[in-house]
């Protein structure tokens, strides 16, 4: 029972974009850091079984769908092969180069990177179950939990099926069946929902909610709904699975609902993308002062400090929204405050990017929070109709919107629809940090011709002169 | 022509008052120098005039309202032209009626999977019973990490300033809400916040070592007890509490009692009390006190110093100019008697009077309370038998004065009655002495007791 024993100022507990970055900035400020996940190198879900193989697989599939859309304008193809082998692998070599990099760069800041699975011993000491080996007692000044999220599960589906998938599972690329039901038209159901439709996959969709994306702005999913009502052979709103039976060649689903079909139908496969949950139920996390709140999350101050002094948590376990970005400034912020910095997480506008087809990006305040809140904001809209730009990639689906206090012409909002919308939103960002005006992004010259000038453009409309649009003036 | 009004200088320390009552409205025509707003600064209420004449166009100051020096008042349009309406620009459509759900989550934005917990460790039974000791020195209990900070509360619209500028402010310990800024519509810049600092560090005097600055510690919620009312404190409030307690905690305070037999000067003073009535004054003791300190003060020139410790200096005046405390409505007003010296007991009764008048109609100007070299207090017209005075800093000394009555005294073998009047002298230890002070107050004392010494030694 000798086991090994050793000490750190600061232990990280997960290698996510929260902890990786955490643990990176740590050491640049000359801290002794060690921190420890499961897998070979740092990059948790986000570049594992995340943002990053799904990013990979959804551009295979714009290529394929641009293919397809290159007959408008007069070039065809063959219809494409597809050697799902190959794209796998393309995949995980993405995968394998990213993660390998932070391994790297891990090792040049003398982060000491530790394969195992942590619990906490105390408020103070962890212990590190490593793959064989004595387990490790590391001994810690700060503890930083950056555990992440899981996806959360549906009852009733039948355990242990091949068919079954969550997003881990989609993300592996089995196989491209010929007919898949997606569970939950979320943002992972949509995206991954994408990627197989252009792999050839007959997908369905089915949402409880009345429409897709549930809490997104309508105005911003409107373009990509018309569109995925052409790619997907149905959604199904407002419905549910009642029944789910594995037979021998799919799985036999009765739906129940507004848009439910009368009778059942089988998929070779169903995707269950409705949400995700906090992994907060840390081993030994009852030995310190550790809260948790009603939903899992780990309740933290603005300094992502915990009730226990010397713990702190960041990212998807420590709350909304579930975001590799926000987890990794929330890294900085927790770091900043153990040395001694009075840093505080507060920005005024965290973006979401959907990288559906169009893609779909907001930041600040949205349409939906000023009502429910009850605010008066002035919304202006510019259609990408009026973007030369847009024509000239023949994707007019796009909108451009800026939500203006009408008081102070402050922008507190950016909502974009449109292909590259991802991109472009950080203008929006940077908007609101700033505290730009209107008049503010009216007066900045964008560069044309580019999607970006819509953004300059919608803030014209509020002045009541875009110049590619033309608006009576009101009364 | 549309002319700014904002609020000039109003004399030396002046950055700031509470407007009392905006006395135009926007649309009225007005003179020029017609006051426009009531403002109560520091100590004084003071009517504004404004400048020009005209219309005015916009207003923006309410009642109740803290205004700066150089803080806009109002815009007038000069001439009689009507004033019209600048109007915004006609804005675009409003906000559209969305049917979504506003209960769901704001959904995010990277695709993730599945990730197991953690595994659970090993059996509570197989942790060694004692753990080796680590490489490093023991830990502190407490993690050397700053405090965190109370968590903001995040207004509707923020505070217009770049991400850069709210972290220096964070850093610097101030609230970004509170810095004014000087840009385009009050936007903050870096010099903003550091100029905030500079002049948060120099209105607030630094707190020093033994005494209890203005800001104490936390206070309990009072309303677990019973009811509670909060009320802001007023200009005068704010401005006393940090005088009085610079003067508290820098002051190595001492006060002297002794009493004086004014049996004899009250009947004076009954004798020629219609006098000065008829002169418009009001023959009180602290009428004679005042002409008698302002000859004790010739007497003792130290009592009328100040302590200039950056030059290590005694600064004495030779003017006597006596600072009386009068009480007020708004609390706690000190107008000056200037030339006391030069004055008789009759033209400094009907001063007095005339100085508790502008006091208590909040007219006081600031030259009414500049330049007191020794303050009395006189709180005999309430009652009370004894109190020590604080020092009205820079100033070295303060006489107070309680209530005088009838005390049998014994004279020549026998029990009289006698008026006797309790005085208490507090001083600042650091330039006057305890013998000095005994001395300077028997002096008070004796000649209160023989008016006849004031023209003879004073």
């Amino acid at each position: 029972m000798n086991k090994e024993s050793s000490s750190t100022q600061v232990a990280v507990v997960g290698g996510g974009p929260g902890g990786y970055a955490a643990a990176f900035r740590a050491a640049d400020m000359g801290m002794t850091v060690a921190l420890i996940d499961v897998e070979v190198n740092p990059g948790g879900i986000c570049l594992y079984r995340g943002c990053i193989p799904s990013k990979a697989l959804l551009h295979a599939a714009y290529v394929l769908n641009e293919s397809r859309h290159a007959a408008n304008w007069g070039i065809t193809f063959a219809p494409p092969k597809i050697d799902i082998d190959k794209l796998r692998a393309w995949k995980d070599g993405v995968v394998r180069k990213h993660t390998g990099g932070l391994g790297q760069l891990a090792k040049s800041r003398s982060v000491r990177y530790i394969q195992g699975y942590a619990s906490l011993t105390d408020a103070r000491t962890l212990r590190i179950e490593k793959n064989g080996g004595e387990p490790e007692r590391l001994s810690c000044e700060h503890i930083i939990l950056a555990t992440g999220s899981r996806p959360a599960t549906l009852p009733g589906f039948p355990k242990d099926s091949k068919r079954i998938w969550d997003s881990t599972s989609a993300l592996e690329l089995p196989s491209v069946p010929k007919t898949m039901l997606v569970v939950g038209g979320g943002y992972i159901g949509l995206e991954l929902g994408t990627v197989y439709a252009a792999l050839g996959s007959e997908v369905s969709v089915v949402e409880m909610m009345p429409g897709l994306l549930p809490g997104v702005d309508r105005d911003l999913v409107t373009p990509l709904a018309k569109r995925l009502e052409k790619t997907f052979r149905a959604i199904m709103l407002n419905t549910k699975v009642a029944a789910v039976k594995e037979e021998n060649n799919g799985l036999r689903v009765k739906f129940e609902g507004e848009a439910a079909p009368a009778e059942e139908r089988v998929y070779e496969a169903i995707l269950v993308s409705v949400g995700r949950k906090p992994n907060s139920a840390i081993p030994g996390l009852d030995k310190t002062r550790v809260e948790i709140d009603a939903r899992g999350f780990i309740k933290v101050d603005g300094q992502r400090r915990t009730a226990e002094p010397t713990i702190f948590t960041i990212g998807d376990v420590a709350g909304e929204p579930m975001l590799a970005h926000k987890a990794s400034h929330e890294g900085f912020v927790a770091v900043e405050a153990i040395a001694g910095h009075k840093a505080v997480f507060e920005p005024q506008a965290i973006p979401a990017v959907v990288f559906t087809d169009p893609e779909i990006a907001w930041c600040g305040l949205t349409e939906t929070q000023a009502e429910k809140e009850n605010r008066t904001i002035k919304t202006v809209r510019y259609p990408w109709a009026a973007s030369g730009r847009a024509t000239t990639i023949d994707r007019n689906d796009g909108v451009t919107k800026l939500l203006i206090d009408p008081a102070t012409e402050r922008i507190l909002g950016v909502g974009i629809t449109g292909v590259n919308a991802g991109e472009m939103i950080s203008e929006g960002v940077l908007a609101v940090e700033m505290a730009a005006k209107a008049a503010d992004l009216k007066l900045t010259i964008h560069p044309h011709p580019t999607l970006s000038e819509t953004v300059m453009e919608a803030a014209e409309v509020f002045f009541g002169q875009s110049t590619h649009l033309y608006r009576p003036k009101k009364k | 022509m549309a002319t700014e009004f904002r609020l000039p200088e109003l004399g030396e320390n002046i950055e700031a008052g509470d407007v009392l009552k905006v006395l135009v409205a926007v649309g009225d025509v007005i003179k020029a120098d017609q006051p426009v707003l009531e403002l109560e600064t520091d100590k004084a209420t003071i009517e504004v005039p404004s400048p020009v004449g005209g219309t005015v166009r916009s207003l923006h100051v309410q009642d109740g309202q803290k205004l700066k020096v150089g803080g806009l008042i109002l815009t007038v349009e000069e001439g009689s032209a009507a004033p019209t309406a600048m109007k915004a620009p006609t804005k675009v459509e409003a906000a559209r009626q969305t049917d979504v759900k506003a209960d769901a989550q704001a959904p995010v934005a990277a695709v993730a999977a599945k990730k197991e917990e953690p595994r659970p460790a090993v059996k509570a039974a197989e942790r060694p019973a004692a753990p080796p000791a680590p490489r490093r020195a023991p830990l502190p209990e407490t993690p050397p990490a700053a405090p965190p900070p109370p968590e903001p509360e995040i207004p509707r619209v923020a505070a217009p300033a770049s991400p850069s500028v709210r972290r220096l402010a964070r850093e610097l310990g101030v609230n970004i809400d509170e810095v004014p800024g000087t840009g385009r519509d009050g936007r903050i810049s870096e010099d903003d916040v550091k100029a905030y600092v500079k002049m948060m560090m120099m209105t607030t005097p630094a707190a020093p070592p033994t005494g209890a600055p203005l800001a104490a510690a936390p206070l309990p919620d009072f309303s677990r007890w019973g009811e509670v009312e909060r009320q802001p404190m007023k200009s005068v409030r704010r401005k006393t509490a940090q005088h009085l307690a610079q003067a508290w905690s820098t002051i190595p305070h001492v006060t002297q009692y002794d009493k004086a037999d004014i049996t004899e000067l009250e009947q004076l003073r009954k004798k020629y009390e219609a006098e000065a009535e008829a002169a418009g004054g009001k023959l009180a003791m602290t009428a004679i006190a005042v002409k008698v300190i302002a000859s004790a003060l010739k007497v003792f020139p130290q009592f009328a110093s100040s302590l200039d410790l950056a030059r290590e200096e005694l600064v004495y005046k030779k003017y006597v100019h006596i600072g009386v405390a009068v009480d007020t409505d708004r609390g706690l007003i000190v107008p000056v008697i200037r030339d006391a010296d030069q004055k008789n007991i009759l033209q400094i009764s009907v001063e007095l009077a005339r100085l508790a008048e502008k006091a208590r109609n909040r007219k006081t100007t600031f030259e009414d309370m500049e330049g007191g070299v020794f303050t009395i207090s006189n709180l005999g017209g309430i009652g009370g038998t004894a109190f020590s005075p604080i020092v009205n800093w820079p100033e070295v000394a303060i006489l107070g004065i309680a209530r005088g009555r009838m005390e049998p005294v014994y004279i020549n073998g026998l029990f009289q009655p006698r008026l006797m009047l309790p005085l208490s002298l507090s001083y600042d230890h650091r330039v006057i002495d305890g013998a000095d002070a005994a001395r300077f107050l028997r002096w008070v004392v004796q000649a209160l007791e023989q008016p006849f010494l004031l023209p003879f030694e004073g």
